[in-house]
């Protein structure tokens, strides 16, 4: 078997590396070796921000090639497409409908894309693309701060891992006065693309 | 149990497991995760030390005085070490000794990327360097012994991509460290004074201790022969070694955990076992000229894979075809057709940097800068720097633009860790040298960049512990210093004043431009509600977007608009406003 690989996108301070925590430690305990991998320092500050995340029998790289992306968790609309060319075609793509212009846009006067122009970019790279209105259902639990964990509950839906395994993990992984939010959010991202 | 931990993580783990009693550091990305694990260790004294040569002094005395010791900083922070660290090759210590070097390859967040295992070299000291966390833990374990057994300090070499990638590690929770007593001192001038007479004879030691070395090198399981198809021998070590393993999964290897000294026996070997032998490292060809220098030919090492920035599975893919060893790639993904906005970081809403470089640029003034979030100012739209290199440069730097004798005037931007770190001797200079620079102290109560750690402005340790703390107007004053000015950094009117005075005094100037870092709890206290822009006053000027700040958009109209989710109050974009359309939230809309 390949390495199952799992890239997380979106700008810093959207809960990235909480997300791909998590996700490495499902890995983890479903018995797979794992590797993840992102920057900390300047890219936090505003910028961009990816996570890269593998698991396998054996992992060696901590980066993915381009092409070879089999999942692609974009917690910003934008971002999404900044990754298009790591896809392989046999890729899934599930993007958060969150909107974070940059300054460019904001201030400078850049285009920033509709939920459209983003599916078209990518639906010709891949099997699939899910839009996922994330930053919704957050706010239906009344924190907006866990819409990442509703994409991550979105992915839950096509991996074959039980959702039991996705509870332990968050369970481990997240602060305990958060723990329910946080397992409501999984099973409302599980929701938004179906349950299995 | 098996854990994921980041490579600094594991490197924590392993100093602890090895029973390290005191472990210091400077931070510096993308070594500082180091110390902050090892403190939640029991047993372990660590410490935020003022500068990397400090913490190399420090972990050089306790490991002269019996106490196994980490020392962890970035690549340039060795630069900064490097004098300590030269003569801790030569006098050996007591206890073992590790120094991990964390290099940044691709410069993610450093001035240069250079290659740290020719620090190795240039001190004739043994360096490690693992491929995963797992390697980590039981390499820094491993370099305590090393370190003791040939009385030399060991350096672990990691990466960025080392140091911040996670994998597992078999951890044993209930691990207990072996409970070691200080050893009596042994008073030992002989080995530990460095007069010339005695360092002499300290140098004869150190090439002989090489000499063991490479023997060791040849023994140590820790340079391995891997055997797979024997038509091409790879040698590689570090993360390198990750990408060509997958590029070429049926390769034969030369697995490398202790790079240098090289093992001479195993190299031939190796070389003598393939038919072709290729070299891949990241950033310089150390060890293909190590290999060279052993008389073995590489067919394949930085004539395909390059000298420049971070290796990735597709740079090392495409050394791998510059060298036809793989087929030429088939489809390429087409380039994304989208318009890609840039994301580059950029100051947060809020940071009190952003008002001083305001004001800065208002007046027209050479900026001289230093290491730290304040950096991001020379990026558009404030644009507002004009040269930065180093730790505690700027100050120095704005010195010597003033002797040059140009009429332009000049200031020095430094952060309060950076002063602490190297600032402090150059502002010194000034004081005893006489001049008329003006140094800017951009005080935002914590060492930003890095995460938020302590420093001795803060009198907060490691773990947030209350420590000592020194006021950086009170050793301007102490250097004799009469002008020294404390402003809020908010304040764009009271430092455009000061510095204005500035300009014309005939002595230096110290300005502190205090206000604590927008992303610490204690800014948060008495913050006001977010602004709003009166659309009936906005004539969509633009003044309010040079400052660039997060949180203003503009409209479709071309005015302004507040997001009042990033919004934190800071009254800069109000005080630029020539048009007073920036109202505070307190004041009620009258649009």
């Amino acid at each position: 078997m390949k390495p199952l690989n799992f890239l997380l996108v979106g700008v810093g301070g959207q809960g990235i590396l909480t997300a791909s925590d998590i996700l490495a430690e499902l890995g983890l305990r479903a018995g797979y070796d794992v590797k993840k991998s992102e920057v900390h320092g300047m890219s936090q500050r505003g910028g961009a921000v990816s996570s890269h995340v593998r698991f396998g029998p054996r992992v060696y790289s901590p980066l993915i090639a381009q092409g070879a992306v089999d999942y692609l968790l974009s917690f910003e609309l934008l971002e999404a497409a900044r990754w298009a060319t790591f896809m392989h075609p046999e890729g899934t793509v599930l993007v958060s409908t969150q909107r974070l212009p940059p300054i460019a846009v904001t201030s400078g006067g850049a285009h920033y894309p509709e939920p459209e122009e983003v599916r078209q970019e990518l639906a010709g790279r891949v099997r699939q693309v899910f839009l996922v209105d994330a930053p919704q259902a957050a706010q239906g639990l009344g924190n907006p701060r866990v819409a990442n964990t509703v994409l991550l509950g979105a992915l839950s839906a096509l991996l074959p891992f039980p959702l039991t395994q996705w509870e332990e993990t968050v369970r481990e992984r997240v602060p305990a006065r958060f723990v329910e939010l946080n397992l409501q959010a999984l099973r409302a991202g599980q929701e938004l693309v179906g349950t299995r | 149990m098996k854990r994921l931990l980041s490579g600094n993580e594991a490197i924590a783990r392993g100093a602890f497991e090895a029973g390290v009693r005191v472990g210091t550091a400077y931070p510096g990305t993308p070594s500082t995760e180091i110390l902050e694990n090892l403190a939640h260790y029991p047993g372990v004294r660590t410490l935020w030390a003022t500068n990397e040569k400090v913490a190399m002094e420090t972990g050089l005395g306790s490991a002269y005085a019996g106490a196994r010791t980490i020392v962890a900083m970035k690549h340039v922070g060795l630069n900064v070490a490097a004098d300590p660290f030269f003569y801790g090759a030569y006098t050996g210590i007591e206890a073992g000794m590790v120094i991990v070097s964390a290099d940044d390859p691709g410069m993610h967040s450093s001035q240069n990327e250079q290659d740290n295992r020719r620090y190795a070299k240039f001190a004739r000291v043994p360096f490690l360097e693992p491929s995963d966390s797992a390697e980590a833990r039981d390499f820094t374990r491993l370099g305590f012994e090393i370190s003791e057994a040939f009385d030399t300090p060991v350096i672990v070499r990691t990466t960025t991509r080392i140091s911040h990638s996670h994998s597992p590690v078999e951890v044993d929770p209930d691990w207990q460290p072996a409970d070691t007593e200080l050893p009596p001192y042994p008073r030992n001038p002989r080995k530990y004074v460095m007069i010339p007479a005695y360092a002499r004879p300290r140098h004869v030691v150190v090439e002989e201790r090489l000499e063991r070395l490479a023997v060791y090198a040849d023994e140590t399981p820790l340079n391995r022969i891997e055997w797979g198809d024997r038509r091409l021998g790879i040698v590689s070590s570090g993360v390198s070694y990750n990408y060509a393993r997958e590029a070429f999964p049926d390769a034969s290897f030369l697995k490398l955990g202790m790079p240098y000294p090289l093992p001479p026996r195993k190299v031939r070997e190796f070389a003598a076992g393939v038919e072709r032998l290729i070299v891949v490292e990241e950033l310089d060809p150390f060890l293909e000229e190590e290999l060279r220098l052993l008389g073995v030919a590489v067919s394949g090492g930085k004539d395909a894979f390059p000298v420049l920035g971070e290796f990735d599975p597709d740079v090392v893919r495409g050394g791998g075809r510059k060298l036809g060893l793989l087929p030429e790639e088939g489809r390429r993904p087409a380039p994304v057709a989208l318009e890609l906005a840039p994301r580059p970081p950029v100051l947060c809403p809020g940071c009190p940097h952003r008002s001083v470089y305001h004001v800065l640029k208002r007046l027209k003034l050479v900026v001289n800068s230093d290491i730290g979030c304040y950096t991001l100012a020379v990026l558009p739209p404030l644009a507002a720097t004009d040269t930065m290199g180093c730790m505690g440069g700027s100050i120095s730097m704005a010195y010597g633009m003033e002797l040059a004798g140009r009429a332009e005037r000049g200031v020095a931007t430094i952060g309060d860790s950076t002063f602490f770190h190297s600032g402090i001797p150059a502002l010194l200079n000034i004081a005893y040298n006489g001049g008329r620079t003006i140094v800017i102290v951009l005080d935002n109560r914590t060492t930003a960049m890095t995460g938020q750690q302590g420093h001795p402005g803060t009198g907060m340790g490691v773990c947030g512990e209350g420590l000592h703390q020194v006021a950086i107007e009170d050793v301007g004053r102490a250097f004799g210093l009469q002008r020294v000015f404390v402003v809020d950094a908010y304040d764009t009117r009271e430092m455009r004043r000061v510095l204005q005075e500035s300009l014309e005094a005939t002595e230096p100037t110290l300005v502190v431009a205090r206000r604590a870092c927008a992303l610490l709890p204690v800014a948060r206290e008495g913050r006001g509600l977010p602004y709003w822009v009166d659309l009936e006053r906005c004539n969509g000027c633009g003044l309010c977007f040079d400052i660039g700040c997060p949180a203003i958009m503009r409209t479709a109209e071309g005015q302004a608009e507040i997001d009042p989710t990033l919004c934190v109050a800071c009254d800069l974009c109000a005080q630029v406003c020539a048009r007073r359309a920036i109202q505070r939230g307190e004041e009620r809309r009258t649009s």
